[in-house]
């Protein structure tokens, strides 16, 4: 059995650092390089795409980033795991074994895909079963917007990767594996830990979790002292250090950028949390109130004490649905008195769109560069103000005045309140809205359809 | 006893989840995290955040690191690709949070005073600059 495993973290979402991946398969030794591309939105704009070409739904960045690293990582030893396959990963996947040739690589890796989790086409099947996908925080039933879901994918577990890994595949693509999978799958390979392993899995969720926002754990987007945190240009993205008894260290590679403390790894593992006590994955349920962090020297932090507990029996599921359209508007009002000549503007504005006649399900205005992300703990902008932008957003279930809406903008410009400019990007677009429906369904529904296959480049 | 904006004490990042926008507040010292959690209770937030939250918050403890976690429901304007603000996934609620003053005794608002805030004439470019640093 291996003593320690080495996974690098290469992507923290889709249109991460390009160049982050080359630096880790480059910088210094890695057993595993992780590539989270996916989020809470990322799979309705893959299934938009490929309702445009069918050859389209996942990660494109990953196909040419494989090309440029691949003959790497089969000389090193490095075996990649990605849910780049989005909704397409069949797509994705045969993409990938083309790059694998191009980069001559053929008859020395093998491709693993991962598929199961996309739920589309067995919707009406699942809810003539029974299965209700109520939303989780509405508790409103899926049938009430079935007719314009557009995607539902379950947040799958480690097994497939685990399976795939096993059949030697040394690239493996998944659709909407969870993020922390990709962490916590390769780990209960190397370590054979069993799935009634629930401290072990539970610690593997948590190197998952610091491991899947990419830098933000090692100096990127940290609030603490951020002035002196070094040479974020070539920041250097986390590597968990793991051990079969599941401690960890969190560390980078030497000379990179950056900065991996205690107080780095904290701001990670409170991002995006919920209840702390009950972090729910597909495998088991961890408790981050266990997680104990000690500083292991320079930019290395040591992980350990972490406790889990049996998962529940049912898998999330991520559904997109259309939900009308949106767009957002935004002009530049300079001093004297900035804000009221915007303010002024914006009431203009709001006059126009109600005499047009157009309904809208929201119109928000907000001042950038005052007070757009303080709200009214902002206080009333000073009269002195040198600059604002005016950003104003609509949103409705029809598209026509939302259309009606971006044509509004431009003529502020000659016919509002004066001083202003910033208008030269031409107008707004209308985006369709992809909203998101987060449901629970029963594993036995799903898990019975993964598939791991292995196919050689 | 000195009221001291958050900003000194602690440290923060915040996320989202659908409509409901995480904040995740880590004491600086760790010895300042007793005082952090007696006086920022969950109406204590809410009220702080006021219009900008139109649901509860919920605030869990983690005194293994030093850290609260809130949770502000109703804070994103129906969340992801439905809100239309500028900061839709709830990335800066974290310095909004910052701006709560607490109660500390006054050898700790000395002790802390300018924390969280680069130096006065920082700057990006090497050597500094007078035109950079943080308003006191």
């Amino acid at each position: 059995m291996n003593t320690t495993v080495r996974i690098g973290s290469g992507q923290g979402f889709w249109g991460d650092d390009l160049e982050a991946p080359v630096r880790q398969v480059e910088r210094g030794p890695i057993d595993y390089l992780m590539l989270d591309y996916l989020a809470e939105v990322t799979m309705s704009i893959m299934q938009k795409q490929r309702a445009r070409d069918p050859s389209a739904g996942y990660a494109r960045d990953f196909v040419p980033l494989m090309e440029r690293i691949f003959p790497r990582c089969v000389e090193g030893g490095v075996r990649v795991v990605t849910n780049a396959g989005g909704v397409n990963p069949e797509g994705c996947a045969a993409a990938l074994v083309e790059a694998g040739r191009r980069a001559g690589v053929s008859g020395r890796a093998c491709v693993g895909l991962v598929t199961g989790d996309d739920l589309m086409d067995r919707l009406d099947e699942l809810m003539d079963a029974g299965h209700e996908l109520r939303h989780m925080e509405t508790d409103a039933p899926l049938a009430s917007v079935r007719d314009r879901v557009q995607s539902a994918n379950a947040y799958i577990g480690a097994a497939p990767i685990v399976r795939a890994l096993e059949l030697g595949a040394d690239v493996i693509v998944t659709g909407r594996s969870t993020d922390t999978a990709l962490t916590y799958g390769p780990l209960m390979h190397e370590f054979g830990w069993s799935a009634d392993d629930h401290d072990r899995i539970a610690a593997g969720v948590v190197a998952g979790h610091i491991n899947e926002c990419g830098a933000q754990c090692t100096g990127g987007n940290c609030m603490i002292d951020w002035w002196t945190i070094p040479d974020l240009a070539d920041v250097g993205f986390p590597i968990i250090e793991a051990a079969p008894d599941g401690t960890f260290v969190v560390t980078k590679h030497e000379g990179t950028g950056g900065r991996v403390t205690v107080a780095t790894v904290t701001e990670q593992i409170v991002y995006e949390m919920g209840d702390p006590a009950t972090y729910i994955t597909p495998d088991v349920i961890a408790d981050f109130t266990t997680i104990q962090l000690e500083d292991d020297g320079p930019d290395r932090v040591r992980v350990e004490g972490i406790r889990g507990r049996a998962a529940t029996g049912f898998l999330k599921v991520s559904i997109a649905y259309s939900a009308g359209w949106k767009a957002t508007g935004t002009l530049t009002y300079a001093w004297p008195d900035a804000a009221a000549k915007a303010r002024a503007a914006d009431r203009v504005l709001r006059q126009r769109l109600d005499r047009l006649g157009l309904v809208f399900d929201e119109i928000r205005t907000e001042l950038v560069g005052w007070d757009s992300t303080h709200g009214p703990l902002a206080g009333e902008p000073p009269v002195d103000l040198p600059e604002v932008q005016l950003r104003v957003g609509v949103r409705a279930g029809e598209r026509a005045p939302v259309e009606r809406f971006t044509r509004e903008i431009a003529p502020l410009v000659l016919t509002g309140p004066p001083s202003v400019t910033g208008f030269a990007g031409g107008r707004p677009r209308a985006q369709e809205i992809m909203a998101y429906w987060p449901a629970l369904i029963r594993k036995e529904a799903v898990e019975p359809h993964l598939v791991a296959r292995v196919e050689p480049v | 006893m000195m009221r001291v904006p958050l900003v000194h004490l602690a440290h923060a990042r915040s996320g989202d989840k659908g409509d409901t926008a995480n904040v995740g507040l880590i004491a600086y010292d760790r010895a300042h995290y007793e005082l952090l959690r007696e006086q920022l209770t969950p109406e204590r937030v809410k009220e702080h955040f006021g219009s900008m939250v139109s649901g509860g918050v919920e605030r869990f403890e983690l005194p293994n690191l030093g850290a609260l976690n809130f949770l502000l429901h109703g804070a994103l304007g129906g969340g992801g690709t439905m809100s239309l603000m500028n900061d839709a996934q709830g990335k800066v609620f974290s310095t909004a949070l910052l701006r709560l003053e607490v109660d500390v005794p006054e050898e700790v608002a000395e002790a802390v005073r300018g924390r969280g805030r680069p130096p006065a004439g920082w700057s990006p470019e090497p050597g500094g600059s007078p035109a950079g640093g943080g308003d006191r």
